[in-house]
């Protein structure tokens, strides 16, 4: 696992979920089969309270296991899963009552009720519990506010759209007062505009209830817009882990590069094309730079001349992230060294992509 | 039609309201739980249990698989055991019973099983057991479906309370044929055949509009 402990030019505190946070919930080497195919490999994670935990994935690289792993839907072959400090592997199904009663969980389809109202969905955790119906129906009316459907209280989820749906469905996973709020790709049935108000009402709800939430998603997206931290997982296994901006500022493996390939300047293609890796002509540098490093003047004060061919600024959790491809005359020699050893004194991280000769 | 015949006809109609709605209730009771034990005992359902599931599916198929007519008969000393007697209307209403419920127990099945398996997830997690699961999701979800197939166990009770007129249990069937046709009151089967029209299409509009009313699914 690749770990990012210290990008130069930034200080941990500002991040949230420090490593003395109390842990809502902690994994330890959790192992899940399916037939011949391993669908967690030993999975070790901690949720830390108040924070949002990003787990991101391609489709079949465990992220449902895991996160069913979780509240017990889906039970581990080995290992140990804590929910706030209490050990839920071994238990049977009416002793996980109790702990799934503390984890909220939101679905991408949403999962609502057909036959019951949008109170009556909402105020379902809280007959689960056996409260009395009028603590329900004042506890729903007073999460339909905050999820601003107040109007819809007695409307039936068919006549939702699909945003309101999983409005409905987040007010529904908070009305038992949950330490966690597990998102099970929450917002891949949406549309863009959509996504984005739910993933805000998410980050509200993080901040104004200092909510927990775990959130599974193939969107890098998603969890650069809301996430404080994020682990990648690859075949059953967290590959990357890290708070967003730094893993966003040097990815380290191959699958959160591919992962952040959408949302990251990517070399144009037809110059990723000419690349040869026969040195000559211009070198081309993938440059990464983030905190203060991409906000301070360094293009103006490179030593030598060179050609900005792609690249962009991004601000991940309020830090800037950059990202630069630069094209460097490769003689003399010796000459994309010394380029490359400025930058690199600078706390930027580079790569030489290839050579290209002509103005590709 | 003389006023005895009227009579004749209004009493067969009141034995054929009272075989259907009788069995039909019965079967309801019956058949719901069976289909709800089907449906949960199943490979992923919420008490899978195979030895179970495959035992009621084999008595299940059993039943269905005889015809009425010889359930009728063959239930008899069952029959005799329960009402006392196994001539008259209420007589008929066991093995009416006997033979619809395992009917609508797999129709009871088709529509819970339909009920979308993210539902059921959804109530797990919150922390819900199986029993709030069958009371909040699976029946309330799939009510719908119960309802049609309801409407359906009743119209197909009505045919077969026709042949129940075998043991002397009356209803319309039985006046069809035992003046309709073999005494060639051809006023008689008419009227027969124009009453049971009606009976089922009111049964069947009934049940429509409920299940109209209680599906919210779309």
């Amino acid at each position: 696992m690749n770990s990012h402990v210290s990008v130069p030019g930034q200080t941990g505190a500002i991040i949230a979920g420090t490593p003395l946070a109390d842990a809502v919930v902690r994994l330890e080497n959790v192992k899940r089969h399916f037939g011949e195919t391993p669908a967690l490999d030993g999975v070790s994670l901690t949720v830390r309270k108040g924070e949002i935990l990003g787990i991101i994935g391609r489709s079949g690289a465990g992220k449902s296991t895991l996160i069913r792993c979780l509240n017990g839907l889906e039970r581990p072959e080995s290992g140990a899963i804590f929910v706030e400090g209490r050990q839920i592997t071994g238990l049977s199904e009416r002793e996980l009552q109790p702990f799934r009663r503390r984890i909220g969980m939101i679905f991408q389809h949403f999962n609502l009720l057909s036959a019951k109202t949008v109170e009556e969905n909402v105020a379902l955790p809280l007959k689960i519990e056996g409260r009395p119906r009028a603590e329900r129906l004042q506890r729903a009316r007073e999460l339909l506010d905050l999820v601003g459907l107040s109007d819809k209280a007695g409307a039936y989820p068919s006549s939702l759209s699909g945003g309101q749906k999983q409005r409905v469905g987040i007010a529904r996973a908070l009305a038992a007062r949950p330490a966690l709020l597990l998102s099970d790709e929450a917002t891949s049935a949406l549309d863009p505009e959509t996504t984005r108000s739910i993933l805000a009402l998410l980050k509200d709800i993080n901040r104004k209830l200092g909510l927990t939430i775990l959130l599974i998603t193939h969107e890098m997206e998603v969890v650069r817009s809301i996430g404080d931290r994020v682990a990648v997982i690859d075949a059953g296994k967290i590959v990357e882990e890290g708070p967003v901006w730094s893993v966003f500022a040097d990815p380290q493996t191959d699958i959160t590069k591919s992962l952040l390939a959408g949302i990251r300047p990517q070399l144009p293609a037809h110059i990723a094309d000419a690349l040869s890796a026969e040195p000559g002509g211009e070198a081309v540098l993938g440059v990464d730079l983030a905190g203060a490093a991409a906000q301070g003047t360094l293009l103006a004060e490179l030593p030598r001349p060179f050609r900005l061919l792609h690249g962009g600024v991004d601000h991940v959790q309020d830090q800037a992230v950059a990202r630069l491809y630069l094209a460097v005359p490769a003689v003399p020699a010796g000459a994309v060294q010394t380029f490359i050893q400025f930058l690199e004194a600078r706390s930027a991280r580079v790569e030489v992509l290839g050579y290209v000769t002509g103005h590709a | 039609m003389s006023p005895v015949m009227l009579d004749l006809l209004v009493q067969s109609i009141w034995e054929t309201l009272v075989m259907t709605g009788a069995s039909g209730l019965i079967s309801l009771a019956a058949g719901l739980p069976l289909g709800l034990a089907l449906v949960a005992t199943d490979r992923g359902g919420i008490a899978p249990n195979p030895w179970v599931n495959s035992v009621l599916g084999a008595v299940i198929n059993a039943f269905r698989s005889v015809p009425f007519i010889i359930l009728l008969v063959a239930l008899i000393p069952v029959t005799r055991l329960i009402v006392g007697t196994s001539i008259g209307t209420w007589a008929a209403i066991v093995p009416l019973s006997i033979g619809a419920t395992p009917y609508y127990a797999r129709i009871a099945e088709v529509s819970l099983r339909e009920v979308d398996r993210g539902l059921i997830e959804a109530a797990r997690a919150m922390g819900g057991n199986r029993w709030t699961i069958i009371r909040e999701v699976l029946v309330p979800e799939a009510l719908p479906g119960i309802i049609a197939g309801f409407t359906v166990t009743l119209v197909t009770l009505i045919g077969a309370s026709a042949m129940a007129g075998a043991i002397g249990a009356g209803g319309l069937g039985d006046l069809a044929i035992r003046y309709g046709y073999q005494r060639f009151e051809t006023s008689i089967m008419i009227a027969v055949v124009i009453v049971l029209i009606v009976l089922v299409c009111g049964i069947q509009w009934v049940g429509d509009r409920l299940v109209k009313r209680l599906d919210h699914r779309i």
